[in-house]
């Protein structure tokens, strides 16, 4: 039998039992017993943010840049309608994270108590699955679940809605060591008929391309995927989720494809007869106008989530799995001299490549153009940086200029595009990896959604280097008014604030930058700090994102990139 | 077109409105859903009429369903043979119609359970085109109220 302990308590046992070395998180009346017993521990490191969106994406940050199961916590109500966002953020990018929220007592649940919310009910659609705790016995069995759903299969956030009540009761105190969920079994190998198949397929291929997405990240198998390419002598595309699962050195990449993509990464799938897409699930981004998706190319689909299958895009071999075991099969069974020869498919590429380089309008003078901004930390950096995005065009501009060569680096808010998201994930990635250089590339709006974490920065010393595209507006919406609206700048510019003073204020290093020529020194200065620096670089305002392909387009009808 | 789908899943709270809400969520269309426990007490099933345009769509919807971790098994009914029933009951005036009420009840799935001096309360057991096809003629009916359970469905 194990000691009797208080619920709080049961909770903190637990998490150090999964592993929990830092916690993100925001007391409130239903989570005080859980503060209570947190208070002076010195195993779990806990930080304070400033608003508990800040404490979800933080824990997403943390997650991202580690592939550990991110923790937050926050009280009932508001407390827990304020991660929300988060969870949905991370639901989308299949990001691990247990959240747990504090809940009223459990009498009073459903009298519209004060500070109650249906948690249970508000984050059933925004995350892989969520716990209402009534009963203390089944406690440590319930965050057991939580973590092992969370971290497995197609991770993804799982939401613990603890009654204030329970957090108070004891009960006797016994980790699970196991977790057995009879509905719950996660294909993690290929079937092997079904890679027997798309040898075949791989086989007759003479335009293949590997599309490398979010799974590879995922599931560590950025080695697997390089083998798997290179044997098979693929070009590939790393979408927005998959940036870093192969590297931008390497001669076989594409860059990113679909909307803001590169107009190779485009034209190669256009053309391709064969797509070997890996923990990708087609986004609409991606694909644009599906008809004219690929519209040559057998596809084979490698992805955990039997759901993402067959969903956007019919596929021809489906393959439910794991990427790193299912590349692993399919690199192992290869027998490369079935391999056709393909050289005028790379001479075609190549030819691609030079007549429609990413690149940008260099000529002006005076002007900061932004994808130099990106280029010189990229180039500053050495490519080794961890790079964390808000939402927007300057969420392009870095996906685009900046050269990921190793996973876990690119911290982006993809698939629910989270404006705010950025600055706190990059505090939660530095308290991960406080050795590393982590930058935020904002923009002056998002960076507002989530400004108040700069008193997180000054609280626990935390460096990150805030370099803000200030182009005094939004953005990408902007560039949409632009060639979609007319130029009718409906709600899209912004009366900004100082936001060197406002760092200041906040006991942050805060400087702008206006010229073009002062950009390399300031990037250097940025970089060489050993505290946090808010940049900001006041840029050319009407620079758009390109290339771009309109919504619902094919992906090789671009704008701008193809001159 | 309508299929016929189950779900065996963990008999616990919130189980259903999981399953409700991935429906509407996804936009599916659910047109009769009928819950209930199995013989192990631990465990529920779930029969569920969805209107799925194309073969894509309910590929989607059944593994969305399992999906769910409370979800422990999903039966898909288009290409297998099974038996249907669903219940309806309802009330009528006794008075108005005797004729139509009288070949009504000879029909061998149809038992009146209750009468009383000016209604009749009818039990219609039977699969699911019987009873549309009943439901089509009851509108010569004066009818109170009407019920209906929705489909459960076994395979054979």
């Amino acid at each position: 039998m194990g000691k009797k302990l208080k619920g709080s308590q049961i909770i903190i046992e637990s998490l150090k039992k999964e592993g929990v070395e830092v916690i993100f998180g925001y007391p409130g009346g239903s989570v005080i017993p859980f503060f209570d017993s947190l208070y002076g521990d010195k195993a779990i490191k806990f930080y304070l943010p400033r608003h508990e969106q800040g404490a979800v994406h933080m824990a997403d940050g943390y997650a991202r840049s580690t592939g550990k199961v991110g923790v937050c916590v926050a009280t009932s109500g508001p407390g827990a309608t304020n991660l929300t966002t988060g969870i949905a953020t991370a639901y989308m990018d299949s990001i691990p994270l247990v959240a747990i929220t504090g809940q009223v007592k459990t009498s009073l649940i459903g009298n519209d108590a004060f500070q109650e919310a249906d948690v249970i009910g508000v984050t059933r659609s925004i995350s892989k699955h969520n716990y209402l705790v009534k009963d203390i016995k089944d406690l440590a069995q319930t965050i057991k679940e939580a973590f092992y759903l969370a971290s497995t299969g197609r991770p993804g956030p799982v939401v613990i809605d603890l009654p204030v009540d329970v957090q108070m009761q004891e009960a006797e105190f016994e980790y699970p060591e196991k977790v057995n969920l009879r509905s719950y079994k996660p294909t993690l190998f290929g079937h092997p008929g079904q890679i027997k198949k798309a040898l075949k397929f791989i086989y007759k291929a003479k335009k293949p391309v590997v599309i490398a997405g979010g799974g590879i990240i995922t599931s560590r198998a950025n080695k697997e995927a390089t083998e798997f390419a290179k044997k098979i002598n693929a070009p590939v595309t790393a979408t927005l989720m998959g940036l870093g699962g192969f590297p931008a050195r390497d001669q076989l990449y594409l860059g990113m494809p679909g909307m803001h993509g590169t107009v190779y990464a485009n034209m190669a799938i256009t053309e391709a007869d064969l797509l070997i897409s890996i923990g990708c699930r087609f986004d609409d981004r991606i694909t644009g106008k599906v008809k004219g998706f690929a519209p040559e190319a057998k596809i084979i689909h490698i992805d955990i989530d039997p759901t993402s299958i067959s969903k956007n895009i019919k596929v021809d071999v489906p393959i439910v799995g794991d990427a790193k075991n299912v590349l692993g099969q399919l690199t192992q069974e290869i027998d490369k001299k079935n391999l056709p020869q393909i050289s005028s498919w790379h001479k075609k590429i190549k030819a691609w490549k030079s007549k429609y380089p990413l690149t940008y309008n260099k000529g002006k003078k005076d002007r900061i153009m932004p994808q130099y901004i990106i280029e010189e930390i990229c180039r500053q950096t050495k490519g080794k940086a961890i790079i964390a995005t808000e939402v927007g065009q300057n969420q392009m501009w870095a996906a685009q200029f900046y050269k990921f060569n190793q996973p876990h680096h690119f911290l982006s808010s993809g698939g629910l595009g989270t404006m705010g998201y950025g600055f706190p994930a990059a505090i939660g990635a530095k308290v991960a990896n406080p050795k590393k250089e982590v930058v935020v590339i904002a923009g002056d709006g998002s960076f507002q959604m989530n400004i108040q974490e700069l008193a997180t920065l000054t609280t626990y010393g935390i460096a990150v280097k805030v370099i803000i595209l200030n182009n005094n507006c939004l953005g990408m919406v902007r560039q949409w008014q632009e060639i979609f609206y007319q130029r009718r700048y409906s709600a899209t510019p912004l009366k900004n604030p100082d936001f060197v003073k406002v760092a200041q204020g906040y006991g942050v290093k805060g400087l702008r930058v206006k010229k073009k020529s002062s950009v390399k020194k300031a990037i250097k200065e940025i970089l060489e700090s050993k505290e946090s620096v808010v940049a900001d670089f006041w840029i050319e305002e009407e620079e758009n994102v390109f290339p771009m392909v309109p919504a619902g387009e094919a992906i090789n009808r671009m704008i701008g990139g193809m001159a | 077109m309508r299929h016929t789908i189950q779900a065996l899943v963990e008999n616990k709270f919130g189980v259903l409105a999981r399953v409700a809400s991935l429906f509407s969520a996804r936009g599916y269309n659910i047109s009769s859903l009928a819950v209930g426990e199995t013989q192990d007490p631990a465990i529920s099933c779930m029969t569920i009429l969805v209107n799925a345009e194309d073969e894509r769509i309910l590929e989607q919807i059944k593994k969305q369903l399992y999906k769910l971790i409370d979800v422990i098994k999903v039966i898909d009914f288009t290409r297998r043979e099974y038996i249907d029933r669903e219940l309806m009951l309802i009330k009528v005036i006794k008075d108005n119609n005797k004729k139509d009420l009288k070949k009504l009840e000879a029909n061998k799935s149809v038992r009146t359970i209750e009468e009383r001096k000016n209604y009749k309360i009818i039990e219609i057991c039977a699969d699911q085109e019987e009873i549309e096809g009943i439901f089509k003629i009851l509108n010569k009916f004066e009818i109170k109220e009407l019920v209906r359970t929705g489909k459960i469905a076994m395979a054979k």
